[in-house]
């Protein structure tokens, strides 16, 4: 079985390495062999965050790189364009529209690029972009948007929604859950 | 039970199941967490030290009353623990000691590329280096075994990539390990000429031995199938070539001992195929082995010194094929790390920035007020130099003292600032040092240290009364403020400044991202107020933006530090509407 790369990026503090560890936990579950690759440090002071899971029999490399991602799950806009280059041929890019602006934007050394999503799409690129905040608002937290995504991957991945409520109620706190629970819902839709 | 772990934490899980009494450890990326997650094991006695230097010297002692001891630390963090290093080796261990150093390869979070196997060559004591978790998790226990049984303390080296990664781990009980009785051994602990003289015989005689290890050991292997292509390469690196070439294009030998390296088994490997080639990040290491082995070999000829490796930069180098992708434009704006909403930090440095200073910078996140639009900072090098910097800046010229300050975190302080500070105060220049005071390690993702009154269990410690230190280090002049408030920063910083004498400006409040900081609701904008002119934008706060002709604040970012409204002229930038 060729492994199946999945690309999770974002901005530093939107929650991406508790995605990759649902993802991980889930896939380990099912038998795969598993690579989750994640940078700490540096990056995580608001800057672009990327983290890597791959799964498959057997797993070499842990970073993804141009042309390599089957799917890249893109928690902003602006980085879903960043990160675009790294997608397979044939591969899907799943985003929230969120806007967050980079420091040089905030500054105005710099413009938010407008449409940067349609641009995507008239490549080529299997763009699905939604709001995944106002769904992550009604579950309960802002924060909730990693889930959403992780419910609209499921989706594409066809791992059955109980596996992951399962790996929510181990790996989240439980205070957390029933939230948790909900934001997944509304990603995976029905 | 399989486990998806890190390797810091498969690093962590070995040291649970070797039977390791005793952790220390600085903080450093990568190699923070395998302490981090030692210090969850109750059996594993953990503790964040002051420094590299004070941690590998903590080891030392636990491994001279005979228990296995541990300390971890980035690979800058292996210089200023050098000096213990290189005798350790003559001294040799009673409990088995293992020092975890973390490279860097990209400088993913560091100020250089070292390349600690030089240090383990140098230091003539073996270094090992795993792939993947599994084997992070199995060549500890390898390593300690290796310890005791050559009597040498063993470098042990991953880098970002093996740290930062998780991958699948079998895990074991813990084997409890008996501590070897003390005893006196002058000849072997005390290193001094009549006893040091004698050592060094035993150190070559030592690597000669570990060579022959190293021709047999299963630390290095060799795998595939091919008379063609012979690659020999180690970590990370390995990944990288089995996913480019698999089992069959060509024939691998994986080094897991880097020191030493094997002779025999790199000379038959070499016979065995057409063409040599080494793939290794940084220095050219098992390269020049192999041409001192007298072995025709391609390396650094054809793969770049600088920087980390990847699949694709292997296959590009070895040509193969690369995948086809589609390339959306490349003209995005950059996303920088920044200082937080609400850091405290902030408001110090726009002082620095607005009064012109010079600063003489350290590392930390403070580093961040180095950046546009603050551009506060004109010098980092390492950990403390910021401080002793200061002095020699000011004693080649006493005149840059009235606009030239340090700037120093409080961690960083406790590592290597205070000896410098001594300095100020023994050699005399009329020094202002700025101890940025958060009262955490922030840098690194919040580690307690000597300052902050807890330990790395998050239990009450001795906190280090920083004033009662300064003044003891010979520094009479010691003031606090509160960097939220501007007026009361340029005021100290000001004065200080003038004043003929040395002295240390405390600058202190918590970091905005520790769960005991409560914030205040966010600021908005009255756009009738605000008269565009950009003043609040020299802030570089996260939550400022400039929307539709006027400022804006992000609520969902803004913490109430209440900076930006300090700075307002027009007092367009107010708490609740
Ligand atoms: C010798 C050495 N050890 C460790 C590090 C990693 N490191 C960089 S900054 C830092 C600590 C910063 O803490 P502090 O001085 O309190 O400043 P803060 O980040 O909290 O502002 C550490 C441990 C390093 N760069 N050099």
């Amino acid at each position: 079985m060729k492994t199946t790369n999945i690309m999770i990026v974002g901005v530093g503090g939107q929650g991406t390495l508790l995605a990759s560890k649902l993802l991980g936990h889930i896939l380990v579950d099912m038998g795969y062999d598993v690579k989750v690759s994640e940078l700490h440090g540096m990056s995580q002071r608001g800057g672009s965050v990327v983290t890597y899971v791959k799964f498959g029999d057997k797993v070499f490399s842990p970073v993804i790189e141009a042309g390599e991602a089957d799917y890249i799950i893109s928690f902003e806009k602006l980085e879903a364009a960043r990160w675009a280059h790294c997608l397979a041929v044939g591969g899907k890019l799943i985003t929230n529209t969120q806007q967050i602006d980079p420091m040089p934007v905030t500054s105005g050394a710099a413009e938010y690029p407008v449409n940067v999503l349609d641009e995507l799409s008239s490549l080529g690129i299997d763009v699905d972009a939604f709001d995944a905040l106002t769904p992550a608002l009604e579950a309960g937290s802002s924060k909730a948007v990693n889930i959403v995504l992780m419910g609209r991957l499921a989706r594409y991945l066809g791992i059955s929604a109980d596996k992951w409520y399962a790996a929510i109620e181990q790996t989240v706190a439980p205070r957390f859950v029933e939230m948790n629970r909900r934001a997944f819902a509304l990603g995976y839709g029905d | 039970m399989k486990k998806l772990m890190l390797g810091n934490e498969a690093i962590a899980r070995g040291l649970y199941e070797a039977g390791v009494s005793v952790v220390s450890s600085y903080p450093g990326t990568p190699s923070t967490e395998i302490t981090e997650f030692s210090a969850k094991y109750d059996e594993l006695r953990c503790e964040w030290a002051p420094n590299e230097k004070v941690a590998t010297e903590v080891a030392f002692g636990a491994s001279l009353a005979g228990h296995r001891a541990a300390c971890a630390m980035k690979h800058v963090g292996l210089n200023v623990a050098a000096d213990p290093l290189f005798t350790l080796s003559y001294t040799g261990v009673r409990g088995g000691l293992v020092i975890f150093v973390a490279d860097d390869p990209a400088m993913h979070s560091s100020q250089n590329e070292q390349d600690s196997r030089n240090y383990a060559i140098a230091s003539k004591v073996p270094m090992v280096e795993p792939s993947d978790s599994a084997e992070a998790r199995d060549y500890v226990k390898i390593a300690f075994d290796l310890s005791e049984k050559y009597d040498t303390p063993v470098l042990y080296r991953i880098c970002t990539r093996t740290a930062h990664s998780q991958s699948i781990v079998d895990t074991a009980d813990r084997v409890e390990k008996a501590p070897v009785p003390y005893e006196k051994q002058p000849a072997k602990y005390i290193m001094m000429p009549g006893y040091a003289k004698l050592k060094h015989p035993v150190v070559e005689a030592r690597t000669d031995a570990l060579a022959d290890y190293a021709e047999t050991t299963p630390l290095n292997r060799v795998e595939g199938d091919s008379a063609e292509l012979g690659i020999i390469t180690s970590g990370i690196c390995y990944q990288y070539v089995k996913e480019i070439f698999g089992e069959k294009d060509a024939k691998i030998l994986k080094i897991g001992l880097h020191n030493p390296l094997p002779s025999k088994l790199i000379l038959d490997f070499a016979a065995s195929v057409k063409r040599l080639v080494v793939i290794e990040e940084l220095d050219g290491i098992i390269e020049r082995h192999c041409k001192t082995l007298g072995l025709k070999v391609e390396g650094h000829d054809l793969f770049p010194k600088v920087g980390e490796y990847s699949q694709q930069l292997i296959a590009q180098k070895m040509e193969r094929p690369l995948p086809g992708y589609i390339a959306p434009s490349a003209d995005l704006p950059a996303r920088p790390p920044v200082m937080c909403s609400g850091c405290p930090h902030r408001g110090l440095f726009y002082t620095l920035a607005k009064n012109k200073v010079t600063v003489l910078g350290d590392i930390g996140c403070y580093t961040l007020g180095a950046q546009k639009p603050l551009n506060a900072i004109d010098s980092v090098l390492c950990m403390g130099a910021s401080v002793s910097g200061l002095h020699g800046f000011n004693k080649a010229d006493p005149s840059n003292a009235s606009h030239t300050v340090a700037v120093i975190g409080d961690s960083t302080f406790m590592h290597s600032g205070m000896t410098g500070l001594c300095n100020i105060a023994y050699n005399g220049t009329n020094s202002t040092v700025i101890i940025l005071d958060n009262s955490i390690t922030g840098m690194t993702g919040h580690q307690q240290n000597p300052t902050t009154g807890y330990n790395i269990k998050g239990d009450p410690a001795t906190k280090i009364d920083l004033e009662a230190l300064c003044h003891a280090l010979g520094i009479e002049r010691v003031r606090v403020v509160d960097p939220y408030d501007l007026d009361a920063c340029d005021k100290a910083i000001k004065e200080e400044l003038a004043v003929d004498e040395p002295s240390v400006i405390i600058s202190r409040r918590p970091c905005v991202l520790l769960k005991y900081v409560k914030t205040n609701p966010p600021l908005h904008v009255d756009a009738d107020k605000c008269r565009a002119c950009k003043r609040c934008m020299k802030l570089g706060c996260p939550s400022l933006s400039f929307r539709d002709g006027k400022a804006h604040v992000d609520s969902t970012l803004c913490t109430g530090c209440g900076v930006c409204a300090q700075l307002c002229a027009f007092d367009a930038i107010c708490a609740d509407k």
